[in-house]
């Protein structure tokens, strides 16, 4: 079966750290922030395993502030 | 790599104020996105409820009414029967729709008006701090139901859709949720069809989307999706109640 | 032009129809029903919309969204129906938009009665609405005039951009008058760059829009309304002024009752009484400047109303103290009879009072 494999990019300044995307993951790689607050002084969303992305954009979908822009590639 | 996801032309490039969570911000993006997607913003005409989305005359990148409380039915008619190639919605939530705005809704749903109302159905007043409203749940804590809302004293909760697919002027008529992604896509589903359903000039099209209030349910953003899910599923089903034959 | 022998509601409908006005909201409420009946009738044979709205208020709301979209627009009602309005007068002069709204003014308050009155004057000259607006208020006396006003209002709405009010009575609506449909003069009228009709992709978004959550923002805008207000008052005023100078006693009143009065003057003057007349034309800018001219022989002033005096605030205020100001109206849908006015002058000029 072909391999989905996708990137996330979060707009950090624009998250407001409620979270909603880390529940939609269906890899569960999207994860809160801890070592960073951004200019809203919440903790950004952020995946640390990008490689494990699918690029389905669940994240992105539920996320209520527009943070999150998705790309996918589909390995032959 | 292709991009498949990224932020709608629909939308002002306005940051939101809306309180973390709160799914107001995903329910602009999907009319956003369907307004753009329909390729009709340059048709476009919203109007503006008064409550925690009077601001989306600054979000929707169209033209924009900012209407009275309740009263984004009967500004949005005028709209439409002046300029009819025009797209109109009205974006409204249960305080101005279902209360103050009962009539306009109704009457707008009954004259068929071609037209499209985006509902956004959170079971509480936002903006002014989480005051009953007519959709708060039987039971459901309040600032001004601070005991549990008493049936007793205030009746039981308005099921709009069902009220308004008794009129044959609503042409389309679905109640949606946004608490999780699949129901998410369903609910954008639903917008388009109704603005659809519009341009093909078939008349009255409501979509009610069940909506969070973390800030006034006093619940975390996460929290206030269960709630809504254990809570209100059950007393507002989800589903079409109304749609023109040939489009089934 | 041939004239026309019309009652007054339906001449407002065609009037209205003459100057372009094609989107007409309405509610029926007497006695202004003819004017939505006319326009339900007249508006689908030029491709206008006519629309009985649910309420007063969906009628209003109906008219800002039109307006909004840059129509020629208007809607009509009375008293109650005018009360329930407010809120939306007060959205559509905040947004700045142009629209004509006419009362047909009922005795009140509450239900009130379906006569004749000139009760509503604080409500359409101190605005029911909220906040610091103000909105032009015309009170014709003739079915030629109110014709002749209301072509005009669309004009002068569109020129400063807020609503224009024509304020009838009972009679204005109910009696028939001959008019004839003359095209009101040339006014310098924008175009509507600010309408909603869609961005057709060409332009930044139009918003029509009265809220200002930053206070600071708020004022400016309220000043800037101020500043038309200023300008209107300077332009716009008019009233009808008849013998002033050289009056015994300056009777002052609007509407069909100023027709009244001039009866009563013309009786007084066959007895050698001097009895001047100021009626206003616009009750909103008040023609304070009329009042300039009483002179000293002036003994006093009488307010002639159909209510329990609301214009003599402003008379009061436009005299200065200089004179007396005394008042004879009745109320309730009852009319003032010529000889209750004419004893009333008597008394002020015989030096009773």
């Amino acid at each position: 079966m072909a391999k989905a494999k996708g990137k996330v990019t979060f707009k950090e300044d624009l998250c407001k750290g409620c979270e909603l995307c880390t529940t939609a993951c269906p890899v569960n790689i999207v994860v809160m922030n801890k070592e960073k607050i951004n200019v809203k002084g919440y903790h950004p969303a952020t995946v640390h395993e990008m490689d494990k992305c699918i690029g389905c954009a669940n994240c992105a979908t539920i996320c209520p502030d527009t943070v999150i822009e998705v790309e996918r590639i589909i390995e032959k | 790599m292709a991009k498949v996801f990224e932020r709608t032309n629909g939308l002002t490039d306005k940051a939101f104020h809306y309180c973390p969570g709160c799914t107001h911000g995903i329910i602009h993006r999907l009319v956003g996105e369907v307004l753009e997607e329909l390729d009709v913003l340059g048709e476009a005409v919203g109007v503006a409820p008064v409550g925690c989305s009077v601001f989306a005359y600054d979000y929707f990148n169209c033209d924009m009414h900012e209407a009275a409380h309740g009263r984004a039915p009967a500004v949005a008619t005028g709209v439409k029967r002046v300029n009819p190639e025009n797209v109109v919605f009205t974006y409204q939530g249960d305080g101005d729709l279902a209360s103050i705005g009962a009539a306009e809704i109704v009457h707008a749903a009954a004259r068929g008006e071609n037209i499209t109302t985006i509902f956004v159905n959170n079971a509480i007043y936002g903006m002014t701090g989480g005051q009953m409203a007519p959709t708060t749940l039987i039971g459901q804590k309040a600032t001004t139901s601070p005991y549990g809302r008493d049936e007793k004293l205030t009746g039981k909760p308005i099921k709009v859709s069902e009220m308004l697919s008794t009129l044959d002027g609503a042409k389309f008529v679905e109640r949606v949720s946004v608490h999780n992604a699949a129901n998410i896509r369903k609910t954008k589903k639903a917008i388009k069809k109704a603005f659809e359903l519009q341009l093909s000039g078939e008349g009255f099209g409501i979509v009610e989307i069940l909506s969070t209030c973390p800030t006034n349910w006093g619940l975390t953003p996460l929290e206030s999706l269960k709630w809504l899910e254990e809570n209100m599923l059950p007393y507002y089903p989800l589903g079409n109640l109304r749609t023109p034959k040939e489009v089934e | 032009m041939a004239k026309v022998l019309m009652k007054g509601n339906e001449a407002i409908g065609a009037a209205a129809i003459k100057a372009g006005c094609h989107y007409f909201f309405g509610y029926p409420i007497t006695p202004q029903n003819e004017i939505p009946e006319y326009m339900s009738r007249e508006l689908p044979k030029v491709d206008g919309v006519f629309l009985q709205a649910e309420s007063e208020v969906a009628a209003i709301n109906m008219v800002y969204g039109a307006a909004g979209a840059g129509a020629r627009v208007m809607t009509s009602s009375s008293s109650p129906g005018i009360a329930l309005k407010q809120e939306g007068i007060s959205y559509i002069a905040g947004a700045e938009l142009p629209c004509v709204i006419v009362n047909i003014v009922r005795g009140g308050p509450g239900l009130g009665g379906i006569q004749p009155a000139q009760s509503d004057y604080y409500q359409a000259t101190r605005g029911g609405g909220n906040g610091d607006y103000r909105h032009i208020v015309y009170a014709p006396s003739t079915l030629q005039e109110t014709v002749d006003l209301v072509m005009e209002s669309f004009d002068v709405a569109e020129q400063y951009r807020i609503p224009v009010m024509v304020v009838g009575d009972g009679m204005i609506g109910q009696m028939m008058e001959p008019v004839e449909f003359k095209k009101p003069k040339e006014r310098p009228l924008a175009e509507k760059t600010w309408a909603t009709t869609g961005t057709k992709g060409k332009r930044k978004p139009n918003i029509i829009n009265s809220l200002f959550i930053d206070p600071q923002e708020l004022e400016d805008h309220v000043h800037k309304l101020e500043r038309k207000h200023e300008e209107i008052k300077k332009n716009e005023t008019r009233f009808e002024e008849y013998n002033v100078e050289d009056a015994d006693v300056v009777c002052v009143a609007y509407g069909t009752t100023s027709r009244i009065v001039k009866n009563a003057i013309k009786k007084c003057e066959e007895d050698g009484l001097k009895v001047g007349l100021i009626r206003p034309i616009t009750l909103w800018p008040f023609p304070e400047s009329a009042f300039d001219k009483i002179t000293d022989k002036t003994k006093g002033l009488l307010a002639v109303e159909m209510s329990t005096g609301q214009m003599i605030d402003d008379v009061k205020i436009a005299i200065k103290g200089k004179k007396p100001v005394y008042f004879h109206g009745r109320t309730g849908g009852m009319v003032p009879n010529p000889t209750d006015i004419e004893n009333e002058i008597r008394k002020i000029a015989g030096g009773e009072k």
